[in-house]
């Protein structure tokens, strides 16, 4: 039980089979340190697939040992070796062929990173092909399918003593002073790069660490992939955020993009408004921002450095997609707002400060410490406080009831204080507005309290309206039925055309309930 | 529509639209979910002419509220005034199927397909067919992924002229440039394929289908597997070989499990859909090979089709090609390294004994059925336990109670309680099929055991299971074996055994007949209504209350009722509403 079995893997069936010792069958609820504690480092590899028949492989001389006219061509055979594949999930499969494969990896590693010269056009191709070999595969199906990066230990590929050096090959080639772009774009094209990014979906964090530096390598010296590439991760994104929810290398391709981002000319174009609106604004609504959050908010922030103009539509996305119920997710958004705040111009301030201070209120009444003291922390920021004196007529009237009131019915004593603080500042910016807010807060309080008993009010009257007024409209539409006799020949399935207007109210109680309580 | 008009003084548009726009976002959702209520307030007339062209607007809100109000648009038809104005509501929903999140996309296609039926042939081609164009056309993907969903509902009913745009522009987007629009296509291409004239299938819906099958990314290449059963349904036998068949064996060997996973899954629809000529040229071979595919994910969803494509196999070769092909591979399965595809496969193997007969389960099946039994992954045992049925019919399952027993008790002990309960709920079934004797030795302790469960939904089902038990073996049985047991247990110091004596009688007392349950049963209650614990005595009221009609009128006036009275001056609340509950359902005041 311990050693054999592989781990689970199938997403149509996650419940795991296991037993636990009769010692602790408490509720026989298996404790989740119990599962822990079975996962081992698990590996995984889908590269070694669809290869029939292994070929032998004999050692080739050193590079070193040959004379630098055959130097190419021995180079050119060790990468065609090197595209032989090997069983790595059975570790004491083929050793010799295993070591003769890893020591040529790395004295291509060697070759391509020290001599000068190597890099010749034919090779191009041969590289190409050997790299392509190796690092391409279809991703193995996660083993887990509750994955989550944050907590569970990642699969790592099997293969990787090989598949390192493969990337590491891979990076040298691309940093050789020898390295043309001009013949690379040959092999290297659209349909390389596609695949190469569908390989940041790996689990194993270093191989994806090794795609990030290669792919901003690829995306530095090869311009004319460069609207390819951003394109294309723009559907991974949109995949992402509107179809799977999931994929492991988001915060690798935004840390890329970060760079890139800096340095889009100005003006902006409008594929990258695009891209901020579309794309990276609604990437906040993952699930697993968490992991990805730094990285984006940087992105977000290098947005808003390079041209103010994008400010608006940036608050107002975040505002719009702010989260509900996921208060460890507020916090990260008060987190990146407060960044965004840092370098906010005056001018783009105003546009966007009311529906602001109307969220960063609904925060501070937050019933989360957490998120209510990450909003007050705004206040101790200077650049922003220097921002709400100057509006304060405009920003006070805003939060003012949420600070009143819940400065008086807070559970946390922390947060009571801190909005004792804040509620000191406002009133030493602007006394004589803050007197006037403390007047009226009890009128504006019965003025709401009026509103809401009208809001029922006219809700009653359209309910029995809507009552009275089904009862005619059925008829209507039997009539009309029966005068037109069934008119279109193509209403083959009779559609119920009686639209849904008998919704059960939802204000009526529940029968009374039967208490159960134990003495 | 006489009287069917708003009341403007009551109701101006401006005081309705005040709640559409409210700040609380709530308060917004509840008044967007009672948005027929305002259109009844409004009349048809105001509804089309104000509110319409307010909703069209102002699509900038929470998702969630766009949401509810894709789904309300779907059923405005009569508050906008019937089909002749139907399409008053294409506008906002037009907006709404170009909205990024996919739920309210796809609501918002869900109701325009909806609306559509309502369109006359008319007003499909003037209002309908232009928004399905425009949206085809559209900058933004979601406004070209929610395009596909539309073209099959309007293609039947539209003049030829507008056939032959619609279906360039669904070949426009099988081609587009985002995979997104192409999955979204190659999702809707057996659908549209099935409102498309015979020669237009052959001529467009191939080639696409074709190309969509070896697009560059895998997401978009499963999708035409899908797509595949339909068309192949839809062709002429002798055009299957040449139109469908390239592409279906290539996507069986694809080099992405994903696809080969896709075929997998769909492997019966897949069979039923080429015929069985087919199935025994290429499906066979392709069905071996992914049952021995290098991937787990591929093998355990092939593994689930074995029985139903066995079934399925032409009647002449079935035995000849089940013995030589797919035992071979069923039999690797058995001691496969990954527990899914044991599982898998332990869930239908079962059902091959009743296409190969008795002989052949002996023989071939019967090894495989006891290795299961044995298997250390729970989940595999239980899933040959839970089909018993099937053997049954072919040889009794006394040929496996050998190997039964040890595999019941030890998953009748699982550490997790829903293996526990799936037992329990084959019980009934085994006991009838092992007989009386038998179960006595060998069960019965075991469902006396789960009575004592620490978790209340074994204990409940232990219950429940005893009732079926003596439903089976007798009233007889019933105050030999398990009424002592039961009763014992009402003096138990833990307060919750207690009250499993009581529910025990809720479900025993009418199996067991008015005899026992007045002689055995009923003294026992009486006596736990002095109990101390509160919901102990409340339980006693509800089970008078249950086992009532099964006792004669006069046990109910000189023995129920005085406890009953008594119960319901109890100090507890609960105790007294229940006893005065059984009081008057038992029509004892």
């Amino acid at each position: 039980m311990e050693t054999t079995k592989l781990p689970p893997s199938s997403p149509s069936s996650p419940t795991t089979g296991f037993s636990v010792p009769s010692a602790e069958k408490v509720d026989g609820f298996p404790r989740r340190s119990m599962r822990r504690a079975r996962q081992r480092r698990s590996h995984s590899s889908s590269q070694f697939r669809y290869q029939s028949s292994q070929v032998e492989l004999t050692p080739l001389p050193l590079l070193k040992d040959v004379p630098v006219a055959e130097l190419h061509d021995l180079f050119c055979k060790k990468l065609q070796q090197c595209c032989v594949l090997f069983d790595f999930l059975d570790c004491v499969a083929d050793l010799k062929g295993k070591e003769i494969k890893r020591a040529a990896l790395n004295e291509l590693v060697e070759g391509v990173a020290t001599s000068r010269g190597v890099l010749i056009e034919p090779l191009y191709p041969e590289a190409i092909k050997m790299i392509s070999v190796n690092i391409f595969r279809t991703l193995p199906p996660s083993e887990n399918p509750e994955f989550d990066p944050e907590e569970d230990e990642p699969t790592l590929e099997a293969s990787w003593p090989h598949l390192q050096l493969v990337y590491e090959f891979f990076l040298r080639f691309l940093e050789s002073p020898d390295f043309q772009p001009s013949m690379a774009k040959r092999y290297l094209d659209q349909k390389f790069v596609l695949q190469l990014l569908e390989l940041f979906d790996s689990e194993d964090p270093r191989e994806r660490e090794y795609l990030k530096t290669i792919l901003h390598r690829v995306y530095g010296k090869l311009l004319g992939l460069r609207a390819y590439i951003r394109k294309q991760i723009n559907n991974i994104f949109l995949r992402f955020i509107y179809e799977t929810e999931h994929f492991n290398g988001v915060a690798e391709l935004l840390e890329i993009l970060g760079s890139i981002i800096n340095g889009f000319a100005l003006p902006l174009k409008s594929e990258h408004k695009q891209f901020l609106v579309r794309v990276l604004i609604p990437l906040h609504t993952a699930r697993s921002l968490s992991i990805f959050h730094a990285q984006l908010a940087y992105c977000v922030v290098q947005f808003m450095e390079k041209d103010a103009t994008v400010t608006e539509y940036i608050i107002r996305g975040l505002l719009k997609y702010w989260p509900k119920t996921c208060t460890q997710k507020e916090v990260m958004f008060l987190g990146e707002m407060e960044e965004i705040l840092d370098v906010i111009e005056p001018s783009q301030f105003l546009r966007v400060q009311e529906p602001l201070f109307r969220q960063i209120a609904a925060c501070i009444s937050s019933s989360h410490f957490q998120v209510a003291e990450r909003a007050l922390y705004f206040w101790n920021n200077e650049y922003i406080l220097s921002l709400i004196e100057e509006n304060c007529q405009v920003i006070l009237p805003l939060v003012f009831a949420t600070l009143y009131r819940v400065s008086k019915e807070h559970w946390n004593q922390t947060i009571v204080s801190l909005i004792y603080n804040v509620l000191k500042t406002f009133m030493e910016m602007n006394s004589k507005l803050f007197d006037d807010l403390t007047a009226s807060y009890k009128v504006e309080k019965q003025k709401e309290v009026k509103r809401e008993r009208e809001r029922v009010e006219l809700w009653r009257g359209l309910d029995e309206l809507q009552e009275r007024r089904v009862q005619s409209l059925q008829e209507a539409t039997l009539n009309q039925r029966n005068l037109l006799e069934c008119p279109a020949p193509s209403q083959l399935d009779p559609v119920p055309t009686q639209p849904d207007l008998t919704c059960p109210d939802p204000a009526q109680p529940d029968p009374a309930p039967c208490s159960t309580s134990a003495t | 529509m006489a009287g069917a008009d708003g009341d403007d003084s009551l109701y101006p548009i401006a005081v309705l639209i005040d709640e559409l726009r409210n700040e609380d976002v709530q308060l917004r959702l509840n008044s967007i979910k009672k948005l027929s209520t305002i259109a009844l307030a409004l009349g048809v007339e105001r509804t089309r002419t104000e509110l319409l062209p307010f909703l069209t607007d102002t699509i900038y809100d929470e998702d969630e509220v766009l949401l509810a109000l894709a789904e309300q648009l779907g059923n405005f038809t009569m508050l906008v005034g019937g089909p002749e104005y139907v399409h008053c509501l294409l506008p906002p929903l037009e907006s709404l199927a170009t909205v990024e999140e996919t739920v309210v996309r796809d609501k918002a296609v869900e109701s325009l397909r909806k609306i559509s039926h309502e369109h006359s042939p008319v007003d499909l081609e003037v209002h309908f067919e232009p928004l399905v164009k425009r949206l085809a056309s559209g900058d933004w993907f979601t406004s070209r992924t929610s395009a596909c969903g539309l073209f099959s509902v309007c293609y039947p009913r539209v003049s030829s002229t507008v056939k032959a745009e619609i279906r360039q522009h669904f070949r426009t987007l099988c081609s587009d440039d985002t995979p997104m629009v192409r999955r979204a296509a190659a999702s809707k291409l057996g659908e549209f394929a099935k409102v498309l004239e015979l020669d237009y299938v052959k001529s467009d819906i191939i080639s696409l289908f074709t190309a969509l099958a070896s697009d560059e990314q895998d997401s978009v290449r499963l999708l035409a597997v899908e797509a595949c059963v339909s068309i192949a349904t839809l062709l002429p036998q002798e055009d299957l070989e040449t139109l469908v068949m390239p592409t279906l064996r290539q996507a069986a060997e694809d080099k992405s499990w994903r696809v080969r996973y896709m075929v997998a899954d769909k492997f019966s629809e897949l069979q039923k859909a080429v015929g069985p000529e087919i199935t025994k040229n290429d499906l066979v071979p392709a069905f071996q090979n992914l049952l021995k595919d290098c991937e787990a994910e591929v093998r355990a969803a092939a593994a689930n089709k074995v029985k139903e494509f066995c079934e399925n196999l032409p009647e002449d070769s079935k035995e000849t090609i089940i013995m030589s092909h797919i035992l071979p591979c069923v039999k690797e399965l058995v001691s496969d390294t990954n527990q899914h595809v044991k599982s898998a496969l332990a869930s239908v193997i079962m059902g091959l004994s009743t296409i190969l007969g008795k002989d052949n389960t002996v023989e071939h099946l019967l090894p495989l059925f006891l290795a299961q039994l044995k298997d250390e992954c729970p989940e595999v045992r239980l899933n040959i336990i839970s089909n018993l049925d099937c053997v049954n019919e072919v040889i009794g399952i006394r040929q496996l109670s050998q190997s039964l027993l040890p595999a019941i008790v030890e998953l009748a002990e699982d550490a997790k309680w829903r293996v526990r309960l799936a037992i329990i709920e084959y019980m009934p079934l085994l006991a009838g099929q092992l007989g009386v004797e038998f179960f006595d030795e060998k069960l019965n302790s075991l469902c006396m055991a789960w009575l004592v469960d620490h978790v209340y939904a074994i204990r409940e089902a232990a219950t429940c299971n005893l009732m079926k038990l003596v439903e089976k073996f007798g009233a007889e049985w019933a105050q030999n074996t398990i009424i002592p047991k039961v009763l014992g247990m009402a003096n138990d110091p833990n307060y919750l055994h207690r009250m499993t004596t009581l529910f025990c009688i809720n479900s025993l007392s009418e199996a067991c007949g008015q005899e026992i349950t007045t002689k055995q049963m009923l003294p026992v209650i009486l006596k736990m209504s002095n109990d101390q614990v509160a919901n102990v005595r409340f339980n006693v009221a509800k089970s008078l209350q249950k086992i009532g009609p099964v006792l004669d009128s006069n046990t109910l006036q000189t023995e129920v009722k005085p406890v009953l009275e008594k119960l319901a001056t109890d100090q507890d609340m609960d105790v007294k509403y229940f006893a005065q509950e059984a009081v008057s359902v038992l029509a004892l005041a």
